[in-house]
């Protein structure tokens, strides 16, 4: 398939690719959006941006790996990608060649949290864009024939990541971090639990969770109150509501307990994983939580551990640590690529900075550095009516409220020393913690 | 003021209901600094980027990686401003920055909320002039410049054999040679290898500044001319011309690696934009891999399953003549000789063939959507007036779609039979050799 592969990894070399992942979301101060709720339940937000003749839409589905059956982990991978498969009118082949002739896309993903289904398309083409988007939203067949095809490329590109070093840290970290935690395994399942999804499976996930009381929909773009309610009218209004299946709590086993994973293959890099469990996204001291992570190792070369790691002792291209914000508590990590010789110091690098801001108040310089990048960033992260669909939709599943944009400055702002080192205290570990190394072991010779 | 007739006739073009259309300024210095300034009030940021028409094709031989290297002590101060802290302040103040290194050019740029791009005029002109070379903080990028090697290439098979094809399939061209640099080469580059090479390229005469955004034209650009008005031109050397002997038969590379699965990458040397062959390139690129309804996804992927993926890749925006790559990975089982023939058998099928005009206008609409669609962001958008501002005129966007519209069904067949054919190809394979532990 066509994309711009070569272009990004070979003729551009970027001094460090950060800049645009840090922190999950971003804002524009006044965004007119509007937000309905329809009889069906289906939430709708609705922003008009009328300088370019696009149409972004995302249509947010609360359903994710946190529902499905341990045995049958990438059931709600592999319900969202059969989507795009075959409905009551067309055939697999039809979608793609519908979509790819308007020079469109359409295509549907999931996180830890939920799935998203996104059309992207022009002003001119939109009628034909809805069509496709609510055939595959509200018809899909799940042919026995795409399943078995789709189950095998899963499986296969499965294989081929293995190739990839932190492909394999991140698999082996997770399973340590959250154990039997659905967290801890793959969105995409293993070739074992793969083989047990049924179509039947995949038939009752889909009419238990795409459900319009279960869903929000996000529209961003050139398209009227009119046109939008003529859409909504047309195709979702006899999207039917229906009840959720009780939500099973996934629990979580907080190990306190330090664990070194060393695992051996051909390289001349260690790939490093070092964290443990971290905060949920609703969790208070999030800006908290934001600003301390910023200086500690996510604000790519105004943070701490870029400064040593990279600025002074030139071991590594990229170090940079984050909290995954999730419904439940996700992931803090510390992740950094050096040549196996050099994987000790860097480990005992980071473990240095680790106890440093866990002990001392950051300075005034690093505080208010922080802050007015992440409140002076806000606005500017948001400048595409793409990232505008998909924010829209973030906030209202986080439930943020549509004045986030005005409330986060001052949620960050308020933050003090005393509440980072609080927070450093709170949830970092600088000595019960999940290690992955994979590298050449014996150059590495770590003595860990 | 220039207006720019040429992007709003060829917008108008596309979708005759839009009214939509960027109005390009464009001014020169005295000293030959060129600015393009292109304002857009959709939202309040603006992007501010310097182009220097320097990329690898322009080292000299041994020392391959220069450009990428230099572009990385770029961040590493002046005696104003002091060591490393360049990010830091553009963070500071809320906007991000990166670069980028090519075989053609290098590109600086900024995103800021509009109302603190004048930021970036005084960073990019001090640093065009006034770069520090600590030979202390050379050695310590240099060691970081390998372990971004070590991540990209030396840990990555896929894209060792890229290396491999890309190297093999050039004799005499600097195309030949990894913008990364090779690993010998990187650790041969001295202090004043970097110093010399900025100073003969890094000049205003062969600059190009890009603005899109949330600006004023004319308020911008009097702080463009106070702070890069002053920096003397330098003497460049007439370009050098390479080019590269006709290939005569097809060449052959076998890479054996720790991998799972056999990986097959096949390069075509073909005409690079504005070449007349360019436009229906572009478009035998997207029939074969636009998409999953693609001729090779199709028949590759879907159908006979002996791939996981597949793709082709024309990028024509190149100074001299590049390649037309494709590639794919084996399914796991599959014999990677059969991924081959699919292939040529595809290629084979559309020589003798012609597309119908429906699959003709399937692409062309695919390149034009994501014209219009990349507007969406003004990085984006100051990315293309960049790309063809590198190729000599930003307007030459115009020349592109109106010779993209013009392909024909017969068009892709000639340059199908013209340039994909097997004297003129070279082969990769990945061939995995698992460490079974």
């Amino acid at each position: 398939m066509k994309n711009s592969k070569y272009w990004k990894i070979v003729i551009i070399f970027f001094i460090l690719n950060f800049a645009f992942l840090f922190l999950n979301f971003n804002a524009v101060s006044a965004l007119n959006v509007k937000r309905t709720v329809l009889q069906n339940g289906l939430i709708v937000l609705h922003s008009e941006e009328h300088s370019l003749p696009i149409v972004m839409v995302t249509l947010l589905v609360k359903v994710s790996q946190l529902n499905e059956p341990k045995d049958k982990a990438g059931l709600a991978n592999l319900t969202a990608e059969l989507l795009l498969e075959g409905t009551k009118h067309r055939k697999s082949t039809d979608i793609s060649e519908e979509i790819d002739f308007l020079g469109a896309s359409l295509d549907t993903s999931t996180s830890r949290d939920y799935t998203t289904i996104s059309l992207s398309v022009l002003k001119k083409d939109i009628s034909k864009g809805f069509e496709l988007f609510s055939d595959i939203l509200l018809n899909p067949v799940f042919p026995q024939m795409e399943i078995e095809r789709k189950k095998e490329h899963l499986k296969g590109s499965l294989r081929q990541s293995e190739e990839n070093p932190s492909f394999i840290a991140e698999r082996a970290f997770r399973k340590e971090v959250f154990g039997e935690h659905p967290y801890g395994r793959l969105m995409e399942g293993s070739a074992e639990t793969i083989d047990n999804i049924r179509r039947e499976d995949l038939v009752r996930f889909y009419s238990d969770y795409f459900r319009p009381n279960n869903s929000i929909l996000s529209i961003v773009g050139d398209l009227t109150e009119e046109e939008l309610n003529a859409f909504i009218k047309g195709y979702l209004d006899d999207w039917e509501k229906a009840n959720l299946p009780p939500r099973s709590s996934n629990g979580l086993d907080e190990k306190k307990t330090k664990k070194v994973v060393k695992i051996d293959k051909d390289l001349t890099q260690a790939n490093i994983l070092l964290g443990h469990v971290g905060i949920s996204r609703d969790n208070p001291d999030y800006y908290a939580v934001s600003i301390m992570n910023y200086i500690f190792g996510g604000g790519g070369f105004s943070s701490r551990l870029m400064h040593s790691v990279r600025d002074e002792m030139g071991l590594a291209y990229d170090v940079d640590s984050s909290f995954s914000l999730n419904k439940e508590k996700g992931l803090f990590q510390v992740e950094v690529q050096t040549k196996n010789e050099s994987a000790e110091l860097v480990i005992s690098e980071i473990l240095k900075q680790t106890e440093r801001i866990r002990k001392e108040h950051v300075s005034d310089e690093e505080l208010s550095d922080a802050k007015s990048y992440l409140t002076g960033s806000f606005m500017r992260r948001l400048d595409t009516d793409r990232k505008i669909a998909d924010f829209l939709a973030f906030v209202e599943f986080y439930n943020l409220g549509l004045d986030y944009i005005e409330k986060y400055p001052r949620y960050i702002n308020s933050v003090t020393k005393e509440d980072v080192l609080r927070v450093a205290k709170k949830y970092l570990d600088s000595e019960n913690y999940v290690l992955v190394i994979v590298a050449n072991q014996k150059k590495a010779a770590l003595k860990l | 003021m220039k207006q720019s007739r040429i992007i709003l006739i060829y917008l108008l073009i596309i979708i005759p209901t839009t009214l939509y259309a960027a109005d390009i300024k464009e001014h020169r210095l005295d000293n030959g600094l060129k600015v393009l300034i292109v304002e857009n009030h959709k939202a309040p940021v603006a992007t501010f980027q310097v182009w220097y028409r320097t990329g690898s094709r322009d080292e000299p031989a041994g020392k391959s990686g220069l450009s990428h290297l230099l572009e990385h002590m770029m961040f590493k101060g002046t005696p104003r401003y002091g060591p490393s802290v360049f990010s830091k302040i553009i963070q500071k103040y809320g906007g991000t920055d990166n670069a980028y290194t090519t075989k053609d050019y290098t590109v600086y740029f900024e995103l800021f909320s509009s109302d603190r791009i004048m930021l970036s005029i005084d960073l990019e002109a001090d640093r065009m002039e006034n770069l520090t070379f600590d030979p202390k903080e050379v050695l310590s990028e240099r060691s970081v410049v390998m372990e971004e090697r070590r991540l990209r290439y030396e840990d990555d098979p896929q894209n060792s054999l890229f290396e491999e094809v890309e190297a093999a399939a050039y004799k005499a061209h600097p195309y030949q040679r990894p913008v990364i640099g090779w690993m010998p080469d990187l650790k041969s580059i001295e202090r004043d290898d970097l110093y010399n090479y900025y100073k003969a390229l890094y000049s205003p005469n062969n600059a190009v500044i890009v603005i899109v955004g949330d600006v004023k034209t004319d308020q911008i650009l009097e702080r463009i001319k106070s702070s890069f008005g002053n920096i003397l031109p330098g003497s460049l050397k007439k370009n050098t011309n390479f080019s590269e002997p006709e290939q005569k038969g097809e060449r052959r590379i076998l890479l054996k690696r720790e991998a799972e699965l056999p990986y097959l990458l096949v390069a075509y040397h073909a005409p690079s934009f504005p070449h007349e062959d360019s436009y229906a390139l572009d478009v035998l690129s997207l029939i074969l891999s636009g998409g999953k309804s693609s001729r090779l996804f199709t028949s590759l992927v879907y159908e006979k399953k002996i791939a996981l993926d597949v793709d082709t890749d024309y990028d024509g925006f190149n100074r001299d003549s590049y390649l037309f790559f494709l590639d794919a990975t084996a399914s796991p089982g599959k014999d990677i000789k059969d991924v081959e023939n699919a292939l040529y058998a595809e290629i084979e099928k559309i020589k003798k063939e012609p597309p119908s005009e429906k699959e003709t206008q399937k692409a062309k609409n695919q390149i034009e959507a994501s014209f219009i669609m990349e507007q969406d962001s003004i990085y984006s958008e100051a990315m293309k007036f960049g790309i063809f501002e590198m190729l000599g005129d930003w307007r030459l966007i115009d020349r592109y779609l109106e010779g993209i519209k013009k392909v024909t069904p017969e068009d892709v067949v000639k340059v199908a039979k013209k340039y994909l054919e097997e004297d003129n190809r070279t082969v990769g394979i990945l061939i995995p050799t698992k460490n079974k532990n």
